[in-house]
């Protein structure tokens, strides 16, 4: 399916969304289209698109405007008429001013969705009637156009987007997608919504613009208001210091954590937690307002305002760990020993301890392994020994 | 337009803690009374940071689901939703008549109606009640019954255990179960000795929760001797010193909660239509199961 950039598809009626045979006028778009040329003051025109037929009213009745000349005195049939021939430029300025609604977020999102700033209506409709693809996180939204115009949504995993319909479960209640998107493929809970982990086999085939809108923020909550901000130049960023020094009660502690010794300690932790591999929010908050992060933000097309409640848990913790002094250990490890805990720990940071084999003792994080490694190795005097929360060596 | 925003506490590791928000936030949506409905989080998605910024209007009532008033409804909430000039005074609540108090968000600009959290609603004594008659299958469940009331000590927050004997002496006052009792898990009197302070031979348990979790699936139910051991399940009722243990889990997950949290935003000044009566009727328990 095309993309939804400018140069996607050529196959145009024309840059200025002129005649556009394809479209035919419906009565919502026409009725819209006469309430609003009604209302308009003797000097007021309205536009239909940037370059669109000029809209006007005056005694003499309706005036339009267009690259092609001007009708002048039209009656209500005179206008059906003309708005006929320019049935596309009416159907793109009634869903754009109409059906999207007023939500300055949903309006943008919808107009993103199908490229409305940097395609013209024509080669817009052009694409449109095939469907037009954009991602989203991890889904992939499909929009299209049936031949009056009107919008219709499918919303599934990117990675399935060649997935036959038959093959995915069909919803169509947004709403749906909250227990859809709980758990993992794994059947593991999902506690940050915007984790690369978002299950598969599902798809909202048939959904209006509201619908489009309400089941991704489900799946993604408060994702386009905030790429909403973003775009228009007020996204409320709070950095990792002013976020921690809001933090009470248990979390009080996290201030601590900065000592005025630099910020190594917060790239570790966005290293951590906020890299792609781990959530698919674009990191906009840095140390504070005027010292970066010394680690990749991500490439998401949506941004992540301020560290969210995991990486506010998880700072509680380490700043506990961090408070203890480092040690000089002598232990005794052959290199492929040294090697091996490397390896372990690699894999249980990336999330493939899954994926290694039961018998493929080649890999270091290989469950044999590792039982080989910690009968050898972890006795009673090592200091790899795991203890629990009290201090206590674990039985 | 009129938004609800019902706001709990999730977690990150329990997927069980959300459900009872979202599922009143279903049941106020079915009914109407709000143009939107939105759930926020303190450990999930949307945040209460950003919960605001999910619903269009104006004009907003959030409700807290939490049992008492305290750290959370007093200091977390207000903080993270941005409530310009919230005070805790604003409430004039002794520890249980926190009602409403009106601020406006200061990164939306949204008239917010911050009401008091659900759990020392007068509405929540009906809830205990209705527990009671969902867990027995019985709607005019009292006669030969006693009712025990559970919650969290004063280790934490004294006025998790206002809330507790509130209801507890309401329920009394409606003279419907022959013994009613406020119980705590971390002070007399305890739990543990349930049975102890019953003579009826059947004791419905009714924990004073939100939901389900660590507290009421692990800890109650071994503490009143339910089980060993909380992976071993228990049946209902179930037998523990010649009582009749008939326990109801989470208050929070009854259905006619989400009354409660209709009440508070009507208290706040909502015009919800006939909207509550259309969840008490749609809440009505089923004469048995």
């Amino acid at each position: 399916m095309p993309d939804a950039s400018p140069d996607a598809d050529d196959a145009t009626s024309g840059p200025d969304s002129g005649p556009s045979p394809e479209v035919d006028l419906s009565d919502d778009a026409f009725d819209a289209l006469l309430s609003a040329a009604d209302a308009l003051a003797p000097d007021d025109e309205l536009e239909l698109g940037p370059s669109g037929p000029r809209l006007s009213a005056d005694d003499d009745g309706f005036a339009v405007e267009t690259d092609g000349g001007r009708h002048e005195g039209l009656d209500e049939d005179g206008l059906r008429e003309v708005a006929s021939e320019h049935a596309t430029a009416v159907a793109d300025w009634y869903f754009l001013d109409s059906v999207a609604g007023d939500h300055p977020p949903r309006r943008a999102f919808l107009r993103w969705l199908e490229g409305t700033d940097e395609t013209p209506a024509g080669e817009r409709y052009a694409a449109l009637a095939d469907g037009v693809v954009r991602e989203w996180g991890q889904l992939a939204i499909t929009v299209a156009r049936d031949d009056r115009g009107e919008r219709r949504y499918e919303v599934r995993h990117v990675d399935e987007g060649e997935v036959s319909l038959d093959d995915l479960e069909r919803y169509d209640d947004p709403l749906d997608a909250r227990r859809l998107v709980k758990f993992d493929d794994d059947g593991g809970y999902r506690p940050l919504k915007t984790a690369p982990t978002l299950p598969t086999g599902w798809v909202f085939p048939d959904l209006g613009p509201r619908e489009v809108y309400e089941t991704v923020e489900t799946i993604y909550p408060a994702t386009i208001e905030n790429w909403h901000r973003e775009r228009e130049g007020d996204l409320d960023v709070s950095h990792w210091r002013e976020t921690m020094e809001r933090q009470t009660g248990i979390y009080g502690v996290i201030q601590t954590w900065d000592r005025g010794e630099g910020h190594e300690h917060v790239n570790w932790v966005a290293e951590a937690c906020c890299a792609d591999s781990q959530c698919l929010k674009r990191r906009e908050w840095e140390y504070d307002d005027e010292t970066d992060l010394d680690v990749d933000g991500g490439d998401g097309v949506f941004p992540c305002r301020e560290p969210c409640s995991v990486v506010v848990s998880a700072a509680r913790q380490w700043t506990k760990l961090e408070g203890e002094q480092s040690q000089t250990y002598e232990i005794e490890l052959t290199p492929s020993e040294a090697e091996q805990i490397g390896a372990i720990v690699d894999a249980v940071a990336e999330g493939r301890t899954d994926e290694i084999r039961e018998a493929d003792v080649y890999e270091g994080a290989n469950r044999y392994r590792a039982r080989f490694l910690r009968a050898k190795r972890f006795g009673d005097d090592d200091p790899f020994r795991p203890v629990d929360s009290d201090g206590d060596a674990d039985e | 337009m009129q938004a609800l925003v019902i706001v709990a506490h999730g977690s990150h590791l329990n997927p069980d803690s959300s459900a009872p928000t979202h599922d009143h936030a279903d049941t106020v949506r079915a009914v109407g009374g709000f143009d939107e409905v939105a759930v926020g989080f303190w450990k999930e998605e949307p945040s209460l940071r950003e919960v605001l910024r999910t619903v269009e209007s104006e004009e907003v009532y959030v409700v807290p689901l939490f049992i008492s008033e305290g750290y959370f409804t007093e200091e977390v909430i207000p903080r993270e939703l941005r409530l310009g000039g919230w005070d805790p005074a604003d409430w004039e609540s002794d520890g249980l008549s926190a009602d409403s108090a009106t601020y406006v968000a200061e990164d939306t600009g949204q008239t917010v109606h911050y009401c008091g959290p659900v759990g020392t609603h007068e509405a929540m004594t009906d809830v205990i009640v209705r527990r009671a008659e969902s867990v027995t299958g019985d709607p005019d469940v009292g006669d030969g019954f006693g009712l025990a009331v559970v919650g969290h000590g004063t280790e934490r927050n004294e006025n998790s255990a206002k809330a507790i004997e509130y209801h507890a002496d309401r329920v009394r006052e409606m003279d419907r179960f022959d013994e009613v009792r406020a119980l705590y898990m971390d002070e007399d009197p305890e739990v543990d000795d349930l049975t102890d302070f019953f003579d009826a031979d059947d004791v419905v348990l009714v924990p004073l929760f939100i939901a389900d979790g660590y507290h009421t699936q692990e800890d109650i139910p071994e503490d009143v001797g339910l089980c060993e051991d909380h992976t071993e399940g228990w049946d209902v009722p179930e037998l523990v010193d010649d009582t009749r243990v008939w326990y109801a889990g989470a208050v929070g997950t009854e259905p006619l909660m989400a009354d409660v949290v209709l009440e508070r935003a009507v208290d706040a000044g909502a015009d919800v239509g006939d909207a509550l009566e259309a969840v008490q009727e749609s809440t009505r328990v089923a004469t048995g199961d």
